[in-house]
């Protein structure tokens, strides 16, 4: 009985075996894959940072200028 | 029993290198490093940040081109020994998942120039990616003789790019920059065509040293290196050139203009006898050469920066 519960207990460690080594070489490709994405994100942060921070939008369209604001109240 | 370790489908899953393989990194870094030069020549600032995301997506954007371009040559890269350890040929990753990734970082590319540059040098990123991998690739490289002369135009658009991130517009000095690679192309890759001598054969790309035959290619590599030289010292004297310039491209020519009338003067029974030693060490000089003329107009636009930048002008000008 003791022999069979070993033998089936080996059957089944064999079947669902956590780390299989194409596990460990997925692992790898998907860490550089998240690592890349997490970058780009990154990128486009500090790229909307610096467009913003750097744009003049006084004068966009659509944006009354500050005359023609001036005239207004007066 | 059924062995699941060894099914097809799991002897080989592709890493992230070998995705890495099919941008043709050697030929981005090119990419990246005329880029650069073109858009640090240019006479308006560039934000860092803006900077080098321009720069990474024109790499990303040339490195699509290649993913493309190993896509549609799949078939003769298995041929050619050059290429036959290349990701698809060697069996690493699918057809599909390279049409699939330069596709889809083509388009990446593009926009996100576009967004952090301007849409000028998106569309240029756009029409430097349809012209390599469609009509280069696709067309003129199993069609013509010609392949390598106007297919070398894609290769020479980078620092235009770089420019155009700075500029927002085109001028003589990025044109400048386009026809030193431009005109640099035939005269690199003939020489490699003579010593990798079998490969176009058996892969029936029409490469000169096929159609035309092997003096005809060391009279076209001299024609070319003639007015290549003409070209780069003239560029001296442009708002890119200066003394640094100068210096650096009269040696250079020199020594370039003298490996091509060697390889000219010299028949199939000479270079066979020494391997081929004349090609391939004009071949290894044409890398310094690019490499070179592109490293001076980068300290000229550095030396012009820090306002120490001695402008050469010609008297009679």
């Amino acid at each position: 009985m003791g022999h069979q519960r070993a033998a089936f207990t080996g059957v089944v460690l064999m079947a669902i075996r956590k780390e299989h080594e194409i596990h460990t070489r997925r692992r790898g490709r998907n860490v550089g894959v998240g690592l890349m994405l997490a970058g780009f994100v990154v990128l486009v942060m500090v790229l909307t940072f610096v467009k913003i921070t750097s744009t003049d939008f006084t004068n966009a369209p659509g944006t009354p200028s500050l005359p023609a604001a001036t005239k207004g109240t007066n | 029993m059924t062995d699941i370790t060894n099914t097809p489908a799991m002897e080989y899953e592709a890493q992230l290198g070998d995705y890495f393989a099919l941008l043709k990194p050697r030929v981005m870094s090119l990419v990246v490093f005329t880029a650069l030069v073109g858009m640090l020549a240019a006479p308006v600032g560039v934000h860092p940040v803006v900077g080098f995301a321009s720069i990474l997506f024109i790499a990303i954007g040339a490195g699509a081109s290649g993913a493309l371009n190993m896509w549609w040559d799949a078939d003769i890269d298995a041929i050619m020994r050059r290429t036959q350890s290349r990701p698809i040929p060697s069996g690493r990753v699918q057809p599909g998942e390279a049409l699939a990734l330069g596709v889809a970082l083509s388009g990446m590319a593009v926009v996100m120039l576009g967004l952090a540059a301007n849409l000028l040098a998106a569309g240029m990123l756009l029409f430097t990616i349809l012209f390599y991998a469609v009509f280069y690739s696709m067309w003129l490289k199993r069609a013509t003789p010609q392949n390598i002369v106007i297919g070398g135009a894609a290769g020479a658009f980078p620092p235009v790019i770089g420019w155009i991130v700075a500029t927002g517009s085109f001028s003589v000095e990025a044109w400048l920059m386009f026809a030193l690679i431009f005109m640099w192309t035939p005269p690199h890759f003939w020489a490699l065509a003579l010593f990798m001598r079998s490969d176009y054969d058996d892969a029936g790309v029409p490469m000169l040293t096929v159609t035309h035959g092997r003096p005809a290619t060391r009279r076209h590599i001299l024609a070319y290196t003639v007015l290549l030289v003409v070209l780069a010292v003239g560029t001296a004297f442009s708002a890119i050139g200066g003394w640094v310039y100068l210096a650096t491209a009269l040696v250079l020519n020199a020594l370039f203009l003298l490996g091509a009338y060697r390889i000219w003067q010299r028949d199939e029974v000479d270079a066979e006898a020494d391997n081929y030693a004349v090609e391939r060490k004009f071949f290894r000089l044409s890398l310094y050469y690019l490499f070179l003329h592109f490293g001076a107009i980068l300290i000229e636009g550095s030396l012009r920066a820090w306002g120490i930048s001695a402008p050469l002008s010609l008297g009679w000008f």
